[in-house]
């Protein structure tokens, strides 16, 4: 965890292999705010997590000085007005500019991810071919989107990253796992060279680096995952 | 409003999205010219100002365009913090609140209660039924939790959660009528039921809520439109 800024107790509950989890591990990072990290067991949630999240039940959960905040995009926001004036906005100043970040974001979560997860839990060629075939159009647009957002710069952000790059990049590694085992290139280069230039550098961004997991960790994982998902009934 | 504030808003008066936008533009005492769309021939205006998902509402905003309701609702209260009152609070804790029961009221009552009308089998609609039930209940404790004792959602006047399900209360009240089941059941959300008719009486959403009958008229078109198609493709 980050040293530095005196936050007030925080707190992070979390997968260390879920994307959601991730972007808010990056936010805090490039804040400099330091926290507990309490990983959970997602096959046995504990109390903690049940009493802070009754809702959904899910991570990530922020809890500040004992107030739990949920829903990933929700906490970059409340992690960006809570400390104002601690490292970069994660949101742009100007009303219209808040506003395209947060369509974007929003069409990162509602309509790519709702895509690219039928590719993520396909256990067949014919399912596979299928989803990608569906997700390219949305990487079409998220192109546009980068172009339109970036104005040049290195980022969704601008010259810093933001939501919107946390929101998408924070499927980097899974989207690159996924790739591999199904024989697909999502992110082409030749096909979507902004995105993929894009990739690189948010990767190789400090605070990125630090919080990512290993592709070979999170292969590992997502077989389990499919050997699960293809088992007879039993397990969710 | 400054002068050379121009704001348009592209929509379809059925919509509980675009009556979300109504809602908090009359909420903030802002007046904007209305653009009723025919969503079966939509406008080159809609088209261009939304490439993305081609939906109402937009809201035009000196020519540039916002998407999608609840980042328009948002938009409207940060370009506009001079006007009206705030539907968000100062507080950074209650604003995540305010986002995550506003998500919610999407994520899970709008998507169980479309299910409930548009499930391909009886068995669908309901499933999608309870699931609207549940979401209800717990909408009743976010409201206990959110309103402190007072009467919105947004405490003592209207927030964020109180313009994004406030936009759905024609649709829902017309289902009520329809279904004959209360869905506002005093019995079981005895806070909602009386959030729901208080906050119908008041000017703003007067003048943004479509008429219940008008609306009823509207589903029962919808619906016999949709039960003729579904006749004609299993001929």
């Amino acid at each position: 965890m980050a040293g530095g800024e005196e936050a007030g107790k925080l707190q992070l509950l979390g997968a260390w292999m879920s994307p959601f989890v991730i972007r808010v591990k990056v936010a805090l990072q490039i804040k400099g705010l330091s926290y507990e990290y309490i990983e959970e067991d997602l096959q046995r949630k504990s109390d903690l997590l049940l009493r802070s999240n009754p809702v959904h039940k899910k991570v990530p959960v922020l809890i500040h000085d004992g107030r739990p905040v949920c829903e990933s995009l929700v906490v970059l926001e409340y992690v960006d007005e809570a400390w104002p004036k601690t490292g970069p906005p994660l949101l742009p100043a100007d009303p219209y500019d808040r506003a395209t970040a947060r369509f974007w974001a929003t069409y990162v979560n509602n309509t790519f991810f709702q895509s690219w997860r039928a590719l993520f839990r396909s256990t067949t060629a014919e399912q596979r071919a299928e989803a990608f075939k569906n997700v390219v159009p949305q990487v079409e647009t998220l192109e546009r989107a980068f172009k339109e957002c970036s104005k040049g710069k290195d980022f969704f952000g601008g010259d810093e990253v933001g939501i919107v790059d946390l929101a998408l990049g924070s499927f980097l590694v899974w989207i690159r796992v996924v790739d591999e085992l199904a024989g697909t290139n999502l992110l082409d280069g030749e096909k979507f060279p902004g995105l993929a230039a894009w990739a690189e550098r948010f990767l190789a961004v400090d605070a990125v680096a630090e919080v990512m997991p290993e592709a070979g960790k999170i292969m590992e994982h997502y077989k389990w995952f499919l050997a699960k998902l293809a088992a007879p009934a039993g397990s969710s | 409003m400054a002068a050379g504030d121009d704001l348009k808003l592209l929509g379809a008066w059925p919509s509980p999205f675009v009556v979300r936008v109504k809602l908090a533009l009359s909420f903030k005492g802002l007046s904007f010219e209305n653009v009723e769309e025919d969503l079966g021939n939509k406008s080159e205006l809609l088209v261009s100002s939304n490439p993305v998902h081609k939906k109402v509402p937009v809201l035009l905003h000196n020519g540039k365009p916002i998407c999608e309701s609840m980042v328009i609702v948002q938009y409207i209260d940060e370009a506009f913090t001079g006007t009206g009152p705030s539907l968000l609070s100062s507080d950074p804790h209650e604003r995540a609140i305010a986002r995550f029961w506003a998500a919610y009221v999407d994520d899970k009552l709008v998507t169980s209660w479309v299910q409930s009308f548009r499930g391909k089998t009886e068995e669908d609609k309901s499933e999608g039924t309870k699931q609207m039930f549940a979401a209800l209940q717990t909408l009743e404790g976010a409201l206990r939790e959110c309103s402190k004792g007072e009467g919105y959602f947004g405490g003592e006047s209207v927030g964020l959660v109180d313009v994004s399900l406030g936009g759905l209360l024609s649709w829902l009240n017309a289902t009520e009528e329809m279904s004959g089941t209360k869905i506002f059941d005093p019995v079981k959300t005895p806070l909602l039921a009386a959030w729901a008719e208080r906050f119908s009486e008041l000017d703003g959403a007067k003048l943004a809520l479509p008429d219940k009958d008008r609306m009823v008229e509207f589903i029962q078109k919808r619906q016999a439109q949709a039960a003729a198609a579904a006749a004609a493709s299993q001929k």
